[in-house]
């Protein structure tokens, strides 16, 4: 059988985001895969240069409007480290409990989405009606759904009074409950396992060696979370990373569905630990010197390099988001598959197209 | 003729293009499909080919890269089409239009009928933005099947003279 190329994007039923991948297929396996990527590159860097450290927290929130609460608290400790700043301890709590709402909802819309890409409609809406639940939290604690825009340079912009916490926890003990239902669904079905039990085993040497991130990197036994570096509050909170052995796309998948409970869990015991005090504390000085700040995005690892030179302006801001990280992966475990599985394929890795070319 | 104008108002066919979108307008126009706000009960059904369409739902900025495809499933799309921007990215190029790999919003490369502002917009205003351009394409519409008939003996009588 002759060789075909086919082109698989960018705009393609399946993918919310434009990716394009040149797929070579021989007899409907797939040779070999190359990417080709830019198709959402803004440039937004380099955005350092006009805006100050302060206007900064908007571009980046808008890196990606999944994980925008972790990008502004990844960019805020960097430039805290620089100026020397310490976070109240009420402030760490409420970033915490914020951070782990959006990893709520960005799983339950991943498990959506990844139902919708095999064909599974009537579960991908149940997976977003019970999204809706967490994302009336964030428009009730933020004032915004998707982008939250609470983190500041020195604390929190907004409070949690005790009445939203014990509404928070009501809602969350209904988001458990039913995702609890679904449990049979998505991780016991018959089909769901055909379309996912073996497929795109990613061992754990190649996950180490190509450098895999979050999720992806857990489901292949390597337990690595960078929320075990205790940034924010989590250093005072209890929880072990999630991890399966299996490597394939059933692993991640339940990777993503126990790190959902696991994010409701860290939500009851920041509530139950949340200190008194202060919001913020007024940030002095300018940023001088560099710093590389991590935080754990419900898709992997996030790093951010920001160097300031004791100027309004920083002189670079970098970051590496977990994606970027997981694109080597994907492409390994591409070819030897049918074509009929690659969107199956490209959605276990969680991809943000719109974080990996910002 | 009015069944036909009748049923492109009354059940439109939508796309959806993330044209450097950050993925926040992106998961609130999905949210519109899910069960909370269920715009399918409408009979407006997200379909993935541009010729299929009527409405253009556009997210996002404008790039150098992506212009070109957006151009490309405007195109695609037969007569009569409309076209909605969301976001402040969509309608003027937001946060980034000062980024250099930016061109800016949606218009600068279709024409566009209506506009959705806000950042991310709720899936309300977004629902809202598209029966504002349902208006638009009804007026379209009238304009594409006047003298439809006329036209289509033409083309017939066309064929059979040769």
């Amino acid at each position: 059988m002759a060789k075909t190329v086919l082109p698989f994007g960018p705009q393609h039923p399946v993918l919310p985001e434009p990716l394009h991948l040149t797929l070579t297929i021989e007899d409907e396996i797939v040779k070999e895969a190359i990417p080709k990527l830019g198709y959402v590159h803004r440039g937004l860097e380099k955005l350092a240069e006009i805006r100050d450290h302060n206007q900064m927290i908007y571009i980046v929130e808008r890196v990606c409007g999944i994980c925008s609460c972790m990008h502004a608290l990844c960019y805020c400790q960097g430039i805290e480290s620089l100026m020397g700043l310490e976070v109240p301890s009420r402030a760490n709590y409420l970033r915490t409990i914020w951070a782990e709402m959006h990893r709520i909802h960005s799983h339950l819309l991943w498990l959506g989405l990844f139902a919708d890409a095999f064909g599974f409609e009537s579960l991908f809406m149940q997976f977003w009606r019970i999204r809706e639940r967490v994302m009336d939290l964030q428009e009730e604690t933020a004032g915004n759904r998707v982008i939250l825009s609470v983190n500041q340079v020195g604390g929190v912009r907004r409070d949690i009074s005790a009445e939203s916490a014990q509404w928070i926890l009501d809602t969350l003990k209904k988001v458990e409950k039913e995702t609890l239902q679904l449990k049979s669904t998505i991780l016991d079905d018959y089909t769901v396992k055909l379309r996912t039990v073996g497929k795109g085993v990613l061992t754990k040497e190649k996950a180490y060696e190509l450098g895999a991130a979050g999720p992806t990197l857990r489901a292949s036994g390597i337990a690595q979370d960078m929320r075990q570096t205790g940034y924010a509050a989590y250093s005072e909170l209890d929880f072990a990373p999630v991890v399966e052995t299996d490597g394939d796309c059933y692993a991640r998948t339940v990777v993503r569905f126990n790190e959902v409970f696991q994010a409701i869990d860290l939500v009851r015991q920041a509530f139950s630990k949340l200190p008194e005090g202060e919001l913020a504390v007024k940030p002095k000085g300018l940023p001088t010197g560099e710093v590389i700040s991590r935080v754990e995005q419900p898709r992997g690892e996030c790093l951010y390099y920001i160097r300031g030179a004791g100027k309004k302006f920083l002189e670079r801001v970098r970051i590496r988001t977990p994606t970027f990280a997981n694109i080597p992966p994907l492409l390994d475990m591409l070819p030897g598959c049918d074509l009929a599985d690659v969107p199956v394929l490209i959605l276990t890795i969680d991809p943000c197209i719109s974080c990996t070319e910002r | 003729m009015s069944l036909i104008s009748t049923s492109r108002v009354k059940s439109p066919w939508l796309i959806h293009f993330d044209c450097g979108s950050c993925n926040g307008c992106d998961i609130e126009v999905l949210a519109c499909l899910t069960p909370v706000y269920d715009i399918e009960r409408f009979g407006i059904i997200n379909v993935g080919n541009p010729k299929h369409a009527d409405i253009l739902v556009v997210t996002g900025t404008v790039n150098h890269r992506n212009k070109k495809a957006l151009k490309n499933i405007y195109d695609q799309m037969p007569e009569p089409k409309v076209v909605v921007a969301i976001g402040a990215c969509g309608t003027s190029g937001g946060v980034f239009r000062e980024a250099y790999n930016v061109v800016g919003g949606v218009d600068r490369v279709i024409p566009v009928d209506a506009y959705v502002s806000g950042c991310a917009p709720k899936p309300e205003a977004i629902i809202d933005g598209v029966v504002i351009a349902l208006g638009k394409l009804a007026e379209k519409g009238k304009k594409v099947d006047q003298g439809i008939f006329e036209r289509l003996e033409k083309t017939q009588s066309a064929i059979t003279a040769r």
